[in-house]
């Protein structure tokens, strides 16, 4: 029956390359088809045959621990065959190009490929070289979708709506592709976005994507429903952004202090992987009063079932 | 070689302060005998027969100050032979050589070789520039007497910029000591590290590290400020902002430098990067609407004194890649004079100004008696359709690297013939 109702609306797009290419609508029908898969993960028997028959391949060029899992997990508990590709070890090591591998990818008949790189727009180049459905999970620091799309799922699960929200997200923005996908999706729902960093991690002109800017972790925090920590990616240490982790920790980490200044039920999100002690309190980390950082793992693989279905159609 | 005549064009020879309707008289030995009003029917003998030009162009050939031919190291890339025909099908007569080849251009001995392929193998005039620093460093400076004795017209890194501020007061002594033409690529590099595009919205849109426009100013005012101090000839190869215009044209009251700007920069912006265009990664990069307009009103007011192709033929191999990973440039040397015309065509620029900044602009920069029309001169000039449409197909493109940044761009005004020391070497 529930597949019935979904064919009235199509989804705009062929591809999944970022939140950037959606409409509300596309979104709100992941959304609804992820919900419909939560509890499906709760029960015993969590295989669907939706996708039988259907041939995913995970390529992925960048370590990942939980987005290349999840995506695993989703395919099979669908009934899609799924195959991943961890990139150091392939061809690509031998000189073989992004194209290249797209082709003989391609040849192999997939019905959706699930693409992970470390420069932005390699989705954009694979998906204008292969037949079938690309899904972006995280180009460079471009964009992440389905981390976007589970962190809107995770917000609407525990506070029911997300316009009038008040979100902040606080951390390393300017090589966050999380953050970028997330201000896409949280304005285009109506949520008011904060973005908080020290300038050195502040990208170009980023206010003009209708957000509030703030250097100051205290004053964005204020009034806040949502606060979205993200990893300080340590090896840009180097380059001399910042002056070291305990300084960071000092004005950027999320401690119980800094916290009082969202609002009092303000709940804690983080995409992981969390260094805890940099950019969080570890205490806060596993407040389970405050911290849904587990419910969006287990959100995730709902939300990367649902897009996996929708665009695999 | 026999006389020939051409009669009822449209001259435009900046140099001798010419623009008017009249003809043009090549002699048995290629060299101008006679040109503009004076050259009409009345004054040419009945049994020749001129060519009547119906009010076409003729411009002086084109020179263009940069260019990257692939010769030595990447001949696959373009070579000689194809990039005289890339340059003919554009009205360009003379080049200045990019030394970024393999290996580059910063000894006396690879000189000899250039030299002679160049003359072997081009139908255009080929003047080499070498090296700054040996290999392109940016650490020791190259011979530049010697280099210039065996016939380098001007010395660059190329793509690289001299970071060394002690080093480059140096360069400038010698450069002063011995006449020699310093062009620079204005780029901080520790501003501009991993940079692929313009610094600002779009980057952080497309989530690609930006290269700022203060990267660009840091070295032109460091550079100028230098000058002031060390007079030697120098010249800003291209330039991208419209603060560095605004710089440009503060500091000419105290220095004396010219400037150069690309095509590119004056055509396009950052916006036409679109999804991740990798043809439309450049060096300097495309900057916002906002500094494109300033560029313009920087040439119109003659601010800016030169407009260069920056013509680099890549690969389609080394652009099918992710925007990080593919390669930096695009070809232009056969529309360099179209895309410059359609600055004319919209009133932003006079006709005679963007002929100036191709042919005698240059060529004052580089001594050379190049991009005129004086009598008893070797002929090299061109033959111009300026209203005849056109649309670029790389496919129809004469370089042997088809990478332009104005794929299916609608064009107006195509060269129909170009001379070389009188001979036709190109109709369309």
């Amino acid at each position: 029956m529930a597949t019935k109702t979904n064919k009235a609306i199509k989804i705009s797009q062929k591809h999944l390359l970022g939140i950037q290419d959606l409409s509300i609508n596309d979104v709100n029908q992941i959304l609804d088809e992820a919900k419909t898969f939560i509890k499906l993960n709760q029960s015993k028997n969590k295989r669907l045959n939706v996708l039988n028959g259907k041939t995913q391949i995970n390529l992925f060029f960048e370590p990942s621990t939980r987005t290349q899992s999840s995506f695993e997990l989703a395919g099979k508990r669908l009934g899609a065959d799924v195959m991943s590709m961890n990139m150091a070890n392939s061809a690509i090591k031998k000189g073989e190009t992004l194209i290249d591998t797209a082709m003989t990818l391609n040849a192999m008949h997939p019905d959706i490929i699930v693409i992970r790189h470390q420069d932005s727009g390699a989705c954009n180049l694979l998906s204008q070289k292969v037949n079938c459905a690309v899904l972006n999970a995280g180009d460079g620091s471009r964009e992440h979708p389905t981390q976007a799309l589970l962190d809107a799922l995770t917000i609407i699960n525990r506070k029911k709506k997300i316009e009038g929200l008040r979100v902040a997200i606080c951390g390393d923005i300017t090589h966050s592709r999380v953050a970028r996908s997330n201000i896409y999706l949280l304005n285009m729902l109506g949520a008011e976005v904060n973005i908080i960093a020290p300038s050195n991690l502040m990208p170009k002109e980023i206010e003009k994507f209708g957000v509030n800017t703030f250097s100051d972790m205290k004053k964005g925090l204020k009034d806040c429903d949502i606060v979205m920590m993200l990893r300080l990616q340590n090896e840009r240490m180097t380059s001399s952004f910042l002056s070291s982790n305990r300084e960071y920790y000092e004005y950027y980490g999320l401690t119980p202090d800094k916290l009082s200044h969202a609002k009092e039920d303000a709940l804690i999100m983080h995409p992981g992987p969390m260094n805890r002690g940099i950019e969080i309190d570890t205490k806060l980390a596993d407040d389970i009063n405050r911290s849904v950082i587990k419910e969006q793992v287990e959100l995730g693989v709902a939300v990367r079932m649902a897009c996996l279905k929708i665009f695999c159609e | 070689m026999k006389k020939q005549y051409f009669i009822n064009g449209n001259i435009v020879d900046p140099h001798n302060s010419i623009s008017e309707n009249g003809g043009l008289i090549i002699g048995e030995n290629g060299s101008i005998e006679a040109v503009g009003k004076k050259v009409n029917t009345n004054n040419i003998p009945s049994r020749e027969k001129p060519m009547d030009l119906k009010g076409k162009y003729i411009f002086p050939g084109i020179v263009d100050m940069r260019v990257f031919a692939g010769e030595p190291g990447y001949e696959y890339k373009e070579n000689f032979r194809t990039l005289s025909n890339a340059a003919l099908a554009g009205g360009v007569t003379s080049v200045v050589t990019m030394p970024n080849t393999d290996p580059i251009i910063d000894n006396v001995s690879i000189v000899d070789f250039l030299k002679r392929r160049g003359r072997d193998k081009s139908k255009i005039n080929v003047y080499p520039s070498a090296a700054l620093t040996k290999n392109i460093e940016g650490i020791s400076m190259t011979e530049f007497g010697l280099l210039q004795s065996r016939g380098i017209i001007g010395f660059t890194d190329g793509v690289k910029t001299i970071q060394n501020t002690r080093l480059m007061s140096r360069i400038m002594n010698s450069a002063k000591d011995l006449g020699t033409l310093i062009m620079q690529h204005a780029e901080d590099f520790d501003l501009s590290k991993n940079g692929m595009i313009n610094s600002g919205i779009i980057a952080t849109k497309l989530g690609l590290s930006g290269i700022p426009a203060v990267a660009e100013r840091l070295i032109i005012e460091r550079d100028l400020t230098l000058l002031e101090n060390i007079k030697c000839r120098y010249h800003i190869s291209q330039i991208s902002a419209a603060k560095s215009v605004e710089i440009i044209e503060e500091r000419k009251n105290n220095v004396k430098f010219t400037t150069g700007v690309s095509i590119n920069n004056l055509s396009l912006n950052e916006i036409d990067i679109g999804d991740f265009k990798t043809f439309l990664k450049l060096s300097p990069p495309l900057r916002t609407e906002e500094d494109r307009v300033a560029l313009v009103e920087g040439l119109k007011n003659e601010t800016i004194d030169v407009i260069v192709s920056d013509h680099k033929p890549e690969d389609e191999e080394q652009k099918r890649l992710t925007f990080a990973q593919a390669s930096t440039g695009a070809s232009g040397i056969e529309t360099l004079l179209s895309l410059s015309l359609e600055l004319y065509h919209n009133g932003s620029v006079k006709l005679e100004t963007i002929i100036k900044a191709l042919t005698s602009n240059p060529a004052k920069i580089l001594k050379i008696d190049k991009g005129n029309l004086s009598v008893g001169n070797e002929a090299d000039f061109c033959i111009v359709d300026i209203d005849k449409p056109w649309v670029v197909k790389k496919d129809k493109l004469v370089s042997k690297s088809k990478n332009t940044s104005i794929e299916d761009k609608k064009l107006q005004g195509k060269v129909t013939n170009t001379f070389v020391k009188g001979e036709e070497l190109f109709k369309l």
